[in-house]
């Protein structure tokens, strides 16, 4: 299981897996940076100076954590489901299923790369707010524990996607239709606090508004939801789509005839 | 007991779509031998190599490689094979470099010996001025070898090819040959697709041959070759004696009590076949070619090459 043999087939799945974001950096690291950018200038400094403060401190301090985990949650999907594609679509997912690679660390090797970009742009984006912002961290640790579980989450769903994708529109349609909605309407840059109560519970089902908000608890340290609550959920959720994706790949669907 | 490089029992794939690509077949690949597959377009011979190196899921049927069932010991017989499939299947974005090393690492290859090990095949296939260009940039000759080099990264008991010549220009095909020849001689077992019967007598001491998904032949060059030679006739006569000629090119056989079959050499003189009979006072009454399902085989695929 641990041989020495699969770390090694770990470690060229990651080390391709990076080399190819890096390869393409100017579609993959770059946009997070222009477009996180230009949130901090339209919502943080020209619209956030006439919302004043929200949760007690400035507009632009509340939604920082957001866009930072924005970023996170759209590059670990993005990687894997697009890289994963295109490996089916190239057949080069071949070269994995004709080797001895066990399909669990077939499975971690996506992951881990789709974890990395997550972070990659997580620290870009976090160094582009630190320009606009004063950065405090409230609690490094539970920071730290969300964006790992995170990207982690987003990169499983992104390689289960890209094994359903049978054409390049299929690996588009989650993102727009329900990532984006969802992260959008998971707390990024209002307090569900200010709805309705009836949208404050519909919103309690967002699975994203859970992760926001814990993150900002790691930066301001405080949040509408529980933290603890935040952490099982999202545990629960890695959980079952690594092991949707781990049998989907033992199966062989979408990658063998 | 001397364990086969490849064992196949009755091995059948029907695809989702219905398509019946195999129907049964069994034949086993001697570990050393150089063999080829052959079969037109459609026969099947992807689908085997597919099943053999778990691309394909078979429908039934058991499959050894080097003694390992592919149900029960399928990462032992993965690291015996290198495939070289017929369609590329390479990441178009990535070096040459990369690919080959990559894929060393699948196999648990540390990095270290596979960058040297990436140096030796790359230079053996005349792809190492190549080594840091990407895949897409390479002509089809060097995407065909870049392929051989990756195959070959984990160093495998045996190499199998599917159709690795198709489409390649003669001279290439030519060194190309030779390299196998070579790495046969080293002790790698080579299994080879193509449907150019020129190509399988080349380089080929084996012949299965496979049509609609049915074994055809499955026998040595050389009687495969001797057997195209000959051509047989169904004579009906008068009477069939106990005893039948005698010649030395020629062989007789008793089919029923009106009817003998004959294996002539072609552009035989077969009057001296008539002689014969009459002196044995046998009357031919008429006389047929009897059709010959390789002999078919092989005008259709002679008439695609
Ligand atoms: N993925 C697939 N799905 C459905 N049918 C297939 C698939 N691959 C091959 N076939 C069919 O199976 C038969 C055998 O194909 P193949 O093994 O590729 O033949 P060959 O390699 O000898 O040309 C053909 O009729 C082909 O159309
Ligand atoms: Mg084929």
């Amino acid at each position: 299981m641990f041989s020495k043999e699969s770390l090694i087939a770990l470690q060229s799945i990651f080390i391709k897996e990076v080399t190819r974001y890096f390869r393409i950096w100017v579609q993959t690291l770059l946009p997070p940076a222009i477009t996180m950018s230009l949130y901090f200038v339209i919502f943080g400094q020209l619209i956030g100076s006439r919302v004043g403060q929200m949760g007690g401190v400035s507009y632009m301090e509340y939604i920082t954590p957001g866009i930072i985990m924005m970023s996170v949650i759209t590059n670990s999907y993005s990687n894997v489901v697009s890289s994963f594609f295109s490996a089916k679509f190239q057949r080069s997912i071949e070269e994995m299923l004709v080797s001895p690679v066990p399909t669990l660390y077939i499975l971690l090797g996506y992951i881990f790369g789709g974890v990395s970009r997550g972070l990659l742009t997580g620290i870009i984006v976090t160094l582009v707010a630190s320009q606009f912002v004063d950065l405090e961290v409230h609690h490094w640790g539970i920071l730290f524990f969300v964006v790992i579980l995170t990207s982690m989450l987003f990169a499983t769903g992104g390689l289960v996607n890209a094994i359903f994708a049978k054409k390049f529109d299929d690996i588009s349609i989650v993102p727009t239709f329900i990532l984006t909605p969802l992260t959008y309407l998971g707390g990024v840059f209002y307090s569900i606090q200010l709805l309705p109560e009836f949208w404050q519970t519909v919103s309690l089902a967002n699975p994203i508004l859970y992760m926001v908000n814990a993150f900002r608890y790691g930066f301001l340290g405080f949040s509408d939801i529980d933290i603890v609550h935040a952490l099982i959920l999202l545990s629960v959720f890695i959980l079952s789509l690594f092991s949707l994706a781990y049998y989907l790949l033992t199966k062989g669907i979408g990658i063998r005839s | 007991m001397t364990e086969k490089a490849i064992e196949i029992s009755n091995l059948k794939k029907t695809y989702s779509g219905g398509v019946e690509a195999l129907k049964g077949i069994s034949f086993d690949v001697e570990k050393g031998d150089f063999i080829a597959l052959l079969g037109p377009n459609g026969a099947g011979k992807s689908t085997t190599i597919g099943i053999i190196c778990s691309l394909v899921n078979k429908t039934s049927g058991e499959v050894r490689v080097f003694g390992h069932s592919i149900d029960k010991e399928l990462e032992a017989a993965k690291r015996c094979i290198g495939l070289v499939p017929q369609e590329f299947n390479f990441s178009q974005f990535e070096t040459c470099k990369q690919i080959v090393v990559t894929q060393a690492g699948y196999y648990g290859v540390p990095r270290v010996i596979a960058n040297e090990r990436a140096e030796i095949w790359l230079k053996k296939l005349s792809l190492w001025d190549k080594r840091d260009t990407p895949a897409r940039m390479l002509s089809g000759g060097m995407k065909r070898r870049l392929m051989i080099a990756r195959a070959l990264m984990h160093e495998p008991k045996m190499l199998i090819l599917d159709e690795p010549t198709a489409g390649v220009d003669i001279e290439i095909r030519r060194s190309m040959w030779e390299f196998l020849t070579e790495l046969n001689e080293a002790g790698t077992t080579v299994v080879l697709t193509t449907h150019y019967l020129e190509e399988a007598e080349q380089l080929c001491r084996n012949i299965t041959i496979i049509n609609h998904g049915e074994i055809v032949e499955n026998t040595s060059m050389k009687d495969l070759i001797s057997r195209l030679d000959m051509e047989t006739f169904v004579l009906d006569v008068d009477r069939v004696p106990d005893s039948l000629p005698d010649m030395k090119e020629v062989s007789f056989r008793k089919r029923d009590e009106a009817t003998i079959e004959i294996d002539v050499p072609k552009e035989f003189a077969l009057n001296q076949v008539f002689h014969k009979l009459s002196d044995k006072n046998i009357n031919v009454l008429s006389m047929r070619n009897k059709s010959n399902r390789l002999e078919e085989l092989f005008v259709r695929l002679t008439e695609k090459a």
